[in-house]
């Protein structure tokens, strides 16, 4: 049975070699479906926009082999860092990130991760926070919004998606710019909130666009301001929080990272793949409609913009008292 | 008169060649992927997501890709209970409560009964919930809305003391497989507090939980099996079924013995439906043991009821109906599924939301009307099929049950892709089997591991956002359903100490 | 079975202590939090998050003792019986599985699951089934062919190949 062992595994051995002398002759292409990790759930705002890459790589035929999904959203994306760093196969290992990117590694320093050893593919978006509160409780500004919220105190009750997440990095700020005593209460997911607002169970929420939009539009849900540098597009005759004189913006990072030890030549080839992801118009389109921002970023430069924002989130984190 | 035409309007569009085609494949499809142990209708769906911008690209618009997938949805509901009655593994959550009466069925030569019963009781309950969807769609979503933490949790509580009645005669057993069951649901990351908790040795692989079809797949896919063997010396254990025409029509007749069960789960399922985060498995697990407890003769519940059979594959089918009904006019989803399938919606440049009814109607109908054709499409495809898996259980055991282990192995990879949950999964299963010889009732701790992570955090944010426990018994969805709840964990207790008395 | 009863009791009634040991853990970055510090409830009344799997722990700890006590009143029926807990076809029975199985599972990691599957196959069917070879070798290689062709091509789920990932290249080429 030994014998037996050890001759296939010389004869692999030595078909594996054989065919790194054939490929790499040419460019770097994937000889293998690509592990393509999402760092969430199924459902979430970051699976549905993995789910509209892989559909666009996969209708306009842009990659030669197949992306494979895989939602690892435990630990609040731990399981997928773990996943990408482990990684038998850098090469054909690619994952969609959002801000748990900076805060998780942050948050449980034993996993021992490192983001700036990922491989920068490509950012693909920004998305975009507003305050929102239900029509039938009556505000239609932030000023007006302030005044209540101020007379409530701890009654006032803001749900998010997560603990010491996003939703939860902006009510903190809110809380403590504007002297407010908000109670934040932690969902799993922001369609969750959103539907919790519309219905009357909280008092207000910090979604996405894209978690609102439909409440929104059927008038359910009033935007009060964004947490944005400029007003959006889509919400002309919302302010910015900027306007109203906090120096306060927050974003959702929407990238596409390689994992650690990627050569560059796979890199070049995924940062290729998702320009052309980024350029199509069925991307284009979920970008306007959902409301997103950001331009496409890639190599040195999203490396800087990674280290900029764990910095920034680095201090968040540590204000608010979820890190030493 | 407006709702009835545009129905039709709706399934003559869904009857159309190209619409009828794509459900009758995804139909299939659904069947087989549901029938795997592992892969249940939220695999199916995930995994043809990308396949319908393909369909998209030739057909336009997003009327046929959503008539695919819905199939996918109601062949893998259909699918799962094969799976559930002729292996004995739930191939999904809403497939478990399928094993309690379906099993026993399979083991005494009565698969094909089980099968049939689970086939038209699904048909049913699909259809009540249809009807149901097309006339109140819109009055239902504002119930939905109403449903806070403090409901689901009460809903929780009313859900556990429907299956309290389901453990074994051994008391302190049955009450360590529930809560043992909690407790592995609490594994991984809490939510609430943002940290990890109770990573086990400190092993990373816990961090993402022990997830339901690690249990369940575990249990019943390497512990029972090994139980079967030891009990059975390796010889065939089931009776062999007669397959022709005259023992399937016998089969289907014996339907009218399930329609308490099929009636019961069909109308309790779709309204747990469309509860957000409740979904299709607390469904059928209620509609078992409400069924259980409106019988005459409770006693044969899990000795191979028919009714046993019925409900919970009547109420799981309706449920996930009325799952829909969340995810369209909400855009919230009430299960990992509908999850799916509102991603899908909105890439294809629909807004599920409020407005959809108004504003899309030429999507909606279609739809609506679909799920009627699919449905029927699912009940014949399913019927066909039935021979072909009663096939399978003929096959000498020492070959069908190395088959088992594999899919065991295969199905858990295929459902999570993490080695660590395989070697887990077989770890669970020795476990499980040493807890089977000595009688510590599986059933409860597997079903716990699915209402554990939905009742946990929902009784702690509404603990956070009201302070009190009053909040349980002043809201008024909230309240009937608590002190329902209460009554039905105490009323074993109550009825002893009655006997007491008595004597 | 009775010594098989009350050692099963005493793992689990252990497990459960550990378990609540476990569940009062401080977070990982800060560890100057007291352990038992988050299984109460917090200042506006929420439970913590050790709260939950520490009380079910207790409750567990709980069932174990009363399940000794059963035990010694000789009340379960596992308790009162004299039968072994395994007889001489269960005891090979499940050292021939688990021997499987346990191989199975390093296999995997070595050569893949259909590489995996091919063996295990031709192990349980042959030398624990006693079937002939022609069925056995039959059912052995149409399992991971059909399975490559229904998850790899199919679905889409790709199985880990091990070291035999190189021989699925060429058939990547044809089929992805």
């Amino acid at each position: 049975m030994r014998k037996i062992l050890t001759l296939l595994a010389l004869g692999l051995s030595m078909l594996t070699t054989s065919f790194a002398i054939t490929t790499n002759a040419a460019a770097w292409e994937p000889n293998k479906p690509i592990d393509f990790i999402i760092m969430a759930g199924k459902g979430g705002g970051a699976d549905k926009m993995a789910r509209l890459m892989q559909g666009i790589v996969e209708s306009e035929g842009l990659a030669n082999r197949p992306l494979v999904p895989t939602n690892k959203s435990g630990g609040s994306g731990a399981e997928a860092l773990l996943a990408a760093n482990s990684a038998t196969d850098p090469d054909h290992t690619i994952m969609v990130t959002l801000n748990s990117f900076y805060t998780t590694p942050l948050r449980q320093p034993g996993l021992g991760i490192d983001i700036l050893t990922f491989a920068p593919v490509a950012r693909m978006a920004e998305d975009t926070f507003l305050l929102w509160v239900h029509k039938d409780s009556g505000i239609t500004s932030f000023e007006q919004w302030l005044k209540v919220v101020k007379k409530e105190g701890k009654n006032w009750v803001m749900g998010g998606t997560g603990s010491n997440s996003e939703d939860n990095i902006i009510t903190d700020f809110l809380n403590e710019n504007f002297d407010l005593k908000i109670k934040y209460i932690p969902y799993k997911g922001g369609g969750a909130v959103a539907k919790d607002v519309a219905g009357k169970q909280i008092n207000s929420s910090v979604n996405n666009p894209s978690e609102a939009l439909g409440f929104y539009k059927s008038g359910d849900m009033v935007p009060l301001v964004a947490f944005t540098d400029e007003r959006l597009p889509m919400f002309p005759e919302v302010p910015t929080l900027k306007e109203k004189g906090a120096n306060f913006s927050y974003f959702m990072q929407r990238s596409v990272v390689g994992a650690p030890g990627m050569s560059a030549d796979a890199q070049a080839y995924y940062t290729n793949l998702f320009e052309k992801v980024y350029a199509s118009a069925g991307w284009q389109e979920y970008k306007s409609k959902k409301s997103l921002m950001g331009d496409l970023m890639s190599g040195n430069e999203l490396s800087a913009y990674w280290e900029k924002q764990r910095g920034n989130h680095e201090s968040i984190l540590r204000a608010s008292g979820a890190i030493k | 008169m407006e709702i009835v035409s545009a129905l039709f309007d709706g399934i003559y569009v869904a009857l159309e060649p190209v619409n009828l085609g794509l459900a009758i494949i995804g139909v299939v499809v659904g069947l087989f992927v549901g029938a795997m142990p592992g892969l249940g209708s939220v695999n199916g769906v995930a995994i043809l997501l990308p396949f319908t911008f393909v369909i998209q690209n030739f057909t336009g618009g997003a009327t046929s890709p959503m008539i695919f997938l819905a199939a996918v949805y109601y062949g893998a509901m259909y699918g799962g209970a094969i799976s559930s009655i002729a292996l004995g593994i739930p191939g999904a959550s809403t497939a478990v409560a399928t094993t309690f009466d379906g099993r026993p069925l399979a083991l005494k030569g009565k698969a094909h009964v089980a099968l049939m019963t689970a086939a038209i009781a699904s048909f049913v309950g699909a259809t009540v919930a249809n009807i149901l969807f097309t006339g109140f769609a819109p009055v239902l979503a504002s119930v939905a809305l109403n449903f806070g933490n403090p409901e689901i949790f009460a809903l929780m509580l009313l859900a556990f003391a429907t299956f309290a009645g389901l453990g074994g005669d051994d008391f302190p057993k049955t009450i360590f497989s529930i809560c043992f069951g909690l407790a592995l649901s609490a594994v991984g990351f809490d939510i609430i507090s943002g940290e990890p908790r109770l990573i086990f040795f400190d092993i990373q692989g816990f961090s993402h939980g022990i997830r339901f079809l690690v249990l369940a797949i575990g249990i019943y896919g390497i512990g029972e099996m090994l139980w079967t063997i030891n009990a059975s010396k390796n010889k065939t254990t089931m009776t062999s079924v007669e397959i022709n025409f005259q023992s399937m029509t016998a089969a289907l007749l014996r339907f009218k013995e399930a329609l308490k069960g099929t009636t019961i789960g069909s109308f309790l399922g779709f309204f747990i439906g469309i509860l957000p985060a409740a979904g299709a498995t607390p469904a059928s697990l209620m509609g078992y043991g409400i069924t259980k407890m409106a019988s005459r003769n409770p006693e044969q519940f899990g000795k191979g009821a028919l009714d046993g059979v019925a409900a919970p594959e009547a109420a799981n089918n309706s449920a996930s109906t009325g799952a829909m009904l969340p995810m369209m006019t909400l855009g919230i989803p009430g299960s990992p599924t509908t999850a799916v399938l509102l991603a899908g919606m909105v890439i294809w440049g629909l807004d599920p939301g409020p407005l959809l009814f108004s504003e899309q109607p030429d999507f909606v109908w279609p739809l609506i009307g679909s799920f009627y054709v699919s449905n029927l499409v699912a009940l014949i495809v399913n019927l066909a099929f039935i021979p072909i898996f009663l096939w399978m259980l003929r096959m000498p055991f020492t070959i069908l049950s190395p088959i088992i282990f594999v899919l065991s192995l295969v199905g858990t990879y295929a459902a999570y892709m993490n080695m660590f949950d395989v070697w887990l999964m077989v770890l669970v299963g020795f476990g499980g089997f040493f807890m089977r010889m000595l009688d510590y009732p599986v059933a409860p701790a597997v079903l716990a591991i699915v209402l554990g992570p939905i009742a946990e955090p929902a009784l702690r944010q509404t603990l956070m956002q009201y302070e009190t426990f009053t909040i349980f018994f002043t809201r008024p969805i909230a309240a009937p359903i608590t002190i329902a709840a209460i009554i039905l964990i105490l009323l074993p207790g109550l009825k002893f100490l009655l006997k007491k008395i008595n004597k | 079975m009775r010594r098989a009863e009350i050692i099963t009791a005493l793992i689990l009634g252990l497990f459960s202590l550990y378990f609540m040991w476990k569940s009062g853990e401080p977070p990982s970055w800060n560890p100057d939090v007291g352990r038992f510090n988050n299984i109460g409830f917090d200042d506006s009344g929420t439970p913590g998050g050790g709260f939950w799997p520490f009380w079910l722990g207790m409750i567990m700890f709980g069932c174990c003792l009363w399940i000794g006590v059963n035990w010694f009143l000789k009340k379960s029926p596992a308790s009162k019986s004299t039968e072994p807990f395994l007889d001489e076809f269960g005891k090979k029975n499940l050292f021939a599985v688990s021997f499987g199985l346990l191989s199975f599972l390093i296999l995997i990691h070595v050569i893949g699951f259909y590489g995996a599957i091919l063996v295990f196959l031709i192990y349980y069917i042959r030398f624990v089934g006693r079937h002939s070879w022609s069925a056995t070798l039959g059912i052995s290689l149409a399992i991971p062919i059909l399975g490559f062709f229904f998850f790899d091509v199919a679905m889409r789920i790709v199985l880990p190949k091990g070291y035999s990932e190189p021989l699925f290249i060429p058939l990547y080429d044809l089929f992805l």
